[in-house]
């Protein structure tokens, strides 16, 4: 492989790029409670700060739910904080989740995707982050630990845009990523320093006039008081708002981070969808083994295409509508289940923006590797398989295919 | 072999089986190849049998699932050498097995005849060298002669950023006698 100047190549794991990514950016306060498969993260920072590497204030905490409202502590007080969790470790942080989301704190979150219990299960799927999915936080899905590297990086720009001002979660899946070593190239600590730059606050009306968002003893302001149903609502929509804009920023920080670094992300990423007759979309590192078999199934003559869904929330519905367009049938990978519903949780959103379109494709939900259970080049084949036949018969024989499970 | 080549490591918990597929994917690195290396997730136990993995290629590799069917097979443990160590091979793959027994003998155990073997005593070399049966280090000489994944000079290098003093100077040497010593049976 090609190292483009200056930059520096190494073999990380994904928690040891999450970790390496925020060492270099720096942040005021790590708060974290090490869970498996999450651990790395935790263990690989406290060991920078040890070293002196950092100036972060790292704060062992007793609790996930103390994690993250330390985090809403440091983010109100101006500071920058991270923190990472997965699974039970954020169904606990679940109450402040959504305090940190609705007082406009941009804290980033790395959580390596593990199965709620019970049973118990340390291993990936996306039961934990989809639990979340409704709690006005910014969601990156990374492929692999290059993109995790990066995520961890950006996050805080996509976060503190002065239109956005959102928490962000990177989302990286447990095993599959967090403990496997890949090639990440990384950039120097001066260019990540740059890129980052100064904690960005919103302007408001305080106390004592014009003040930024943020607590401070010389212009006092409060934050997070009561809100009866007075304002309440309106501040709701504020946080509508904030997500609409951050579809607009990602963009514009996801272009100057390929300035920086020769990678480009985007909202989402097609995969020979030009002339597809039938394509997958998915979250994660799934997506990586999708593409793989693409690749093989467009050797074979067979019109298959992926699309990699990078940001989830919010949304990017525009992007990928424009997209979807002409493919006759898509099925849609959820590693995870909502429970009652009609369907896994990316199946729901994808059939409901496809609704209104003129040429409505056949899509067919397709669940897998809940728990950890593998999901092979030969499974997705099967799934590419089943849903060319829904596409040659005009309707899915089944809407949701539980794919790799035992009868 | 196809583009991607795919290597299972066999040990027993604490013999260092990841170690050895992570020091394996560090010198791909090192020779700018694409890697991926991880160990059978889950809770590790001592003594139990383990098992790692390293993917090598030229090109990016996109592929995030388990190996099924490595082109290489790796035996760091000789009481490990069982009909479940062949398990996916496909009849292209090589065996590099730690072991006193012959080549024709350790394909009969594993139940796979038609099997490119590479035979190493690596127990009794890590013994006289090391002073511990400590034989992970050894295999990945055995293993870089069997298949040139990567250049003897490059292993060496990455173990040698591995360790420290004396343990670094045995550790190298052990590989070196390794790589000349094992052969195809």
């Amino acid at each position: 492989m090609k190292v483009p100047e200056k930059q520096i190549l190494m073999g990380l794991n994904g928690d040891e790029a999450a970790a390496y990514a925020v060492k270099q950016v720096n942040p005021d306060v790590v708060a974290a409670y090490p869970i498996t498969p999450q651990t790395i993260i935790v263990e690989r920072f406290s060991e920078y700060v040890a070293d002196g590497l950092v100036d972060t204030e790292f704060i062992s905490v007793e609790s996930e739910h103390s994690a993250l409202s330390c985090c809403v502590g440091a983010a109100a007080a101006g500071g920058r904080a991270f923190t990472a969790t997965a699974a039970n470790g954020l169904a606990l942080m679940w109450e402040i989740t959504y305090i940190a989301s609705a007082l406009r704190l941009p804290i980033v979150m790395a959580v390596a995707n593990r199965a709620l219990s019970a049973p118990i299960n340390i291993h990936n799927d996306h039961s934990d982050a989809m639990g979340a999915r409704d709690s006005g936080w910014i969601q990156i899905w990374c492929e692999n630990s290059q993109e995790v590297y990066d995520a961890c990086i950006e996050a805080w720009r996509m976060g503190e845009h002065p239109d956005v001002q959102l928490p962000v979660m990177v989302n990286l899946d447990g095993f599959t990523l967090s403990h496997t070593l890949e090639n990440v190239l990384t950039l120097p600590d001066e260019v990540v320093q740059e890129f980052v730059g100064e904690r960005n606050f919103m302007r408001v009306r305080g106390h004592m006039g014009e003040a930024e968002f943020r607590l401070d003893p010389e212009r006092p302001l409060t934050i997070g008081p009561l809100d009866l149903p007075d304002f309440y609502y309106e501040h709701k929509l504020h946080q509508v708002e904030a997500l609409k804009a951050a579809l607009k920023a990602i963009p514009t920080v996801d272009e100057e981070y390929w300035e920086v670094s020769g990678r480009k992300y985007e909202l989402i990423h097609p995969y020979r969808l030009e002339d597809a007759e039938i394509a997958l979309i998915g979250l994660g590192s799934t997506m990586g083994t999708v593409m793989h078999v693409v690749d093989e199934l467009r050797e074979e003559g067979v019109k298959a295409g992926a699309l990699k869904l990078r940001i989830f929330r919010p949304f990017p519905e525009e992007a990928l509508k424009e997209a979807l367009r002409g493919i006759p049938a898509i099925g849609v990978l959820d590693r995870a289940i909502s429970f009652g519903a009609p369907g896994g949780p990316l199946y729901m959103e994808v059939k409901t923006i496809l609704y209104e379109e003129d040429d409505r494709p056949i899509v067919v939900n397709y669940i897998h590797g809940l728990g950890g259970r593998d999901t092979p080049p030969d499974l997705i084949r099967s799934i590419y398989k089943n849903l060319d036949q829904a596409r040659v018969r005009g309707r899915a024989e089944e809407r949701v295919v539980y794919a790799g499970v035992r009868g | 072999m196809g583009e991607i080549v795919e290597v299972r490591f066999h040990g027993r918990g604490g013999q260092g089986v990841w170690t050895a597929s992570l020091l394996l994917a560090q010198a791909g690195l090192r020779e700018k190849k694409y890697v991926q290396s991880f160990p059978a997730f889950g809770p590790e136990r001592s003594g139990a049998p383990v098992t790692a993995y390293t993917r090598m290629s030229e090109r990016p590799i996109r592929i995030h699932s388990g190996i099924y069917n490595p082109d290489v097979v790796v035996v760091v443990d000789p009481t490990l050498l069982t009909p479940e160590v062949a398990e996916g091979a496909k009849p292209e793959s090589k065996l590099v097995a730690n072991t006193t027994l012959r080549g024709r003998e350790v394909r009969g155990r594993v139940k796979a005849e038609g099997l490119e073997t590479w035979i190493l005593d690596a127990s009794s070399m890590a013994m006289k060298i090391l002073g511990r049966p400590i034989t992970n280090t050894a295999m990945l000489g055995a293993l870089i002669r069997a298949v040139e994944l990567v250049k003897l000079e490059t292993l060496l290098e990455v173990a040698g950023e591995r360790f420290t003093g004396r343990l670094k100077e045995q550790n190298l040497q052990l590989i070196r006698a390794a790589y000349e010593e094992v052969v195809r049976e």
